[in-house]
């Protein structure tokens, strides 16, 4: 309890600070309508008018709420949790493209490792470029991804997303099982040559599973970075599904709720991945006996 | 299709010098450190050139690298203005108000043990989620010109800054900071002399997130709206008229200045943090 206080206490006083934006940033407006109507509006009746704006330009934390439950939960009491009005549909969206990414990142990293780890060359010439890739703005190429998915002839943004979200997810893979494979002492390593084991034994009984610390901590760096790939790449492109595209469409057509909504649906998922990701952690490395 | 022969063939001597260069007595010698990757740079590059010549693929789907660098080199004059108004204007002044912020927040927090502990979970949870997604909403508060770009820089690299500086605030040993008690060291000369300068390899790895991310922000908020200048603005609307030769340049111009602003802030590091064991030679 002692940790979660003050947790709750910062979180409690950023709540509030909201507030006070939501009530700041609306009152112009709140004014300016009261004016027009014609009608004086006591400084209680400007904060309630400031806090249930249809439009408001930072709407109040409890809008953002219902809005986020009206988009989910109700929609899933009602039985039409898929429909296309629904957050829950798009955040599938979302999670699918991101979880393709993110298995390809990690596969394309844990290769890479592995190539970096036993061969010089590769090492030499790749991790040099790794390092750089991760300096360029991914989301200038987003667009350009779209385009040449869509030349090759592959249908649906699925593709593309998953590119983006994998390119930006492979890199804390990658220099994690760098680490991770070259984590075994030369004691150790030793030891396994003196039971005169392959190389392929080395590998599977000795590096692989020293590296899985190393592995999980970088998943959940990875699993962030693919949400946000995957975000990214709903953004620019005119997607109509996904979280992205809910706040492509909520700014042209100037519903903030339905943004703000999404910037939330997005953050639980990204909560949620990462805490998945955390138990899964948890209990691999409980049974390999190595939970610290 | 000689052209994808020779690509191919002129790959593989690459490859092949690579591995003879990396094999050599001379592979710890810092020019040949260098020469390797670029030479697989420039294998890559070739392969690149000889496909899209070998294959006829059209350059409204991918431009080939010598068309690219010929757009580069004849419009320089529309590069560098993109450069100017997103670069300068919208990532650089963003990336400085926000790492600034955050680095005076990180301190102003940093006496009160409450806070840090409240603070420290948020930032790392905030640190990890899509915040590019404010562009729109920052958009539309501050108006299109870089103002909204510089915002959303602030929101994005505020936390990742913020959570690395209060981080390596903390790394310290109760043995060295016993010692400036007894040397009846105040808590800002504690401050000045032994936490800051211990915290600089967390606040530089911070720094150096965040070059990438000010670079991201300010393009993507381009995408909700611009005046009629900016990489992101040109990007988006490049691809829309199939002038995709100029996009590919400026995706050169994002990568080298991405890669030089990473460089510049690494080189910093090394200077302010030449007594930390990663930065040893050897």
């Amino acid at each position: 309890m002692h940790r979660a206080l003050p947790v709750l206490a910062v979180l409690a006083v950023l709540t509030a600070i909201w507030y006070l934006g939501a009530w700041r940033m609306n009152t112009p407006w709140a004014l300016a309508q009261a004016e027009r109507a014609g009608v004086e509006l006591s400084a209680g009746e400007l904060f309630t008018e400031t806090m249930r704006q249809e439009r408001p330009r930072l709407p109040a934390p409890h809008q953002v709420a219902a809005e986020l439950w009206k988009t989910t939960g109700e929609m899933a009491l009602r039985g039409r949790a898929f429909s296309k009005r629904s957050l829950i549909y798009h955040g599938a969206i979302t999670l699918g493209a991101t979880l393709t990414g993110f298995a390809l990142g990690v596969a394309l990293g844990i290769l890479g490792a592995v190539a970096i780890t036993y061969s010089r060359v590769a090492e030499m010439s790749l991790m040099p470029w790794a390092i750089v890739s991760q300096t360029i703005p991914i989301v200038a190429l987003a667009p350009m991804i779209i385009v040449l998915s869509n030349a090759v002839g592959i249908e649906g943004r699925t593709v593309p997303k998953a590119i983006i979200s994998a390119y930006l997810c492979y890199f804390p893979v990658l220099v994690g099982m760098v680490k991770g494979l070259n984590s075994p002492s030369a004691s150790q390593l030793d030891l396994l040559k003196t039971y005169n084991a392959s190389g392929r034994d080395s590998f599977f009984k000795l590096r692989l599973p020293a590296s899985m610390p190393y592995l999980f901590t970088s998943l959940k760096v990875a699993i962030a970075a693919a949400l946000v790939g995957t975000i990214v790449g709903e953004l620019p492109t005119g997607a109509i599904s996904g979280l992205g595209a809910r706040i492509l469409i909520g700014d042209q057509f100037g519903t903030p709720l339905a943004i703000w909504a999404a910037l939330f649906a997005a953050a639980i998922l990204a909560g949620v991945l990462v805490t998945v990701i955390g138990g899964v952690q948890a209990l691999v490395l409980k049974r390999m006996g190595m939970a610290r | 299709m000689t052209a994808v022969v020779a690509a191919v063939a002129f790959w593989l001597a690459a490859w092949g010098l690579n591995v003879a260069l990396a094999r050599s007595r001379w592979r710890k010698a810092r020019a040949v450190r260098i020469a390797v990757p670029v030479i697989f740079g420039l294998a890559v590059l070739a392969l690149w050139q000889g496909l899209v010549r070998g294959l006829e693929v059209s350059p409204v789907i991918l431009p080939a690298p010598t068309d690219i660098a010929r757009t580069f080199v004849t419009s320089t004059d529309v590069l560098w203005q993109d450069f100017v108004q997103t670069v300068l204007k919208g990532a650089l002044s963003g990336y400085l108000i926000g790492c600034g912020v955050a680095f005076v927040t990180a301190i102003a927090i940093d006496r009160s043990a409450f806070l840090t502990a409240g603070l420290l979970p948020i930032g790392n949870f905030v640190a990890a989620l899509p915040i590019v997604g404010i562009a729109p909403i920052l958009v539309s508060w501050f108006g299109f010109d870089w103002q909204s770009k510089a915002a959303v820089v602030v929101v994005m690299v505020f936390f990742p800054v913020l959570v690395n500086v209060v981080q390596g605030l903390k790394e310290t040993e109760a043995m060295q900071r016993d010692l400036m008690r007894t040397y009846a060291a105040s808590y800002w000369q504690t401050m000045v002399k032994l936490r800051l300068p211990a915290a600089m390899p967390f606040v530089f790895n911070g720094l150096k997130i965040a070059t990438t991310l000010a670079l991201i922000g300010a393009i993507v908020a381009e995408y909700f709206g611009s005046p009629i200048r900016g990489m992101g603005f040109r990007i988006s609307t490049g691809v829309g008229r199939l002038a995709i030769d100029l996009v590919w340049a400026e995706i050169a111009v994002a990568a080298l200045v991405g890669t030089a602003f990473y460089g510049i802030v690494a080189m910093i590091e090394k200077l302010v943090t030449f007594w930390h064991p990663s930065q040893r030679v050897g």
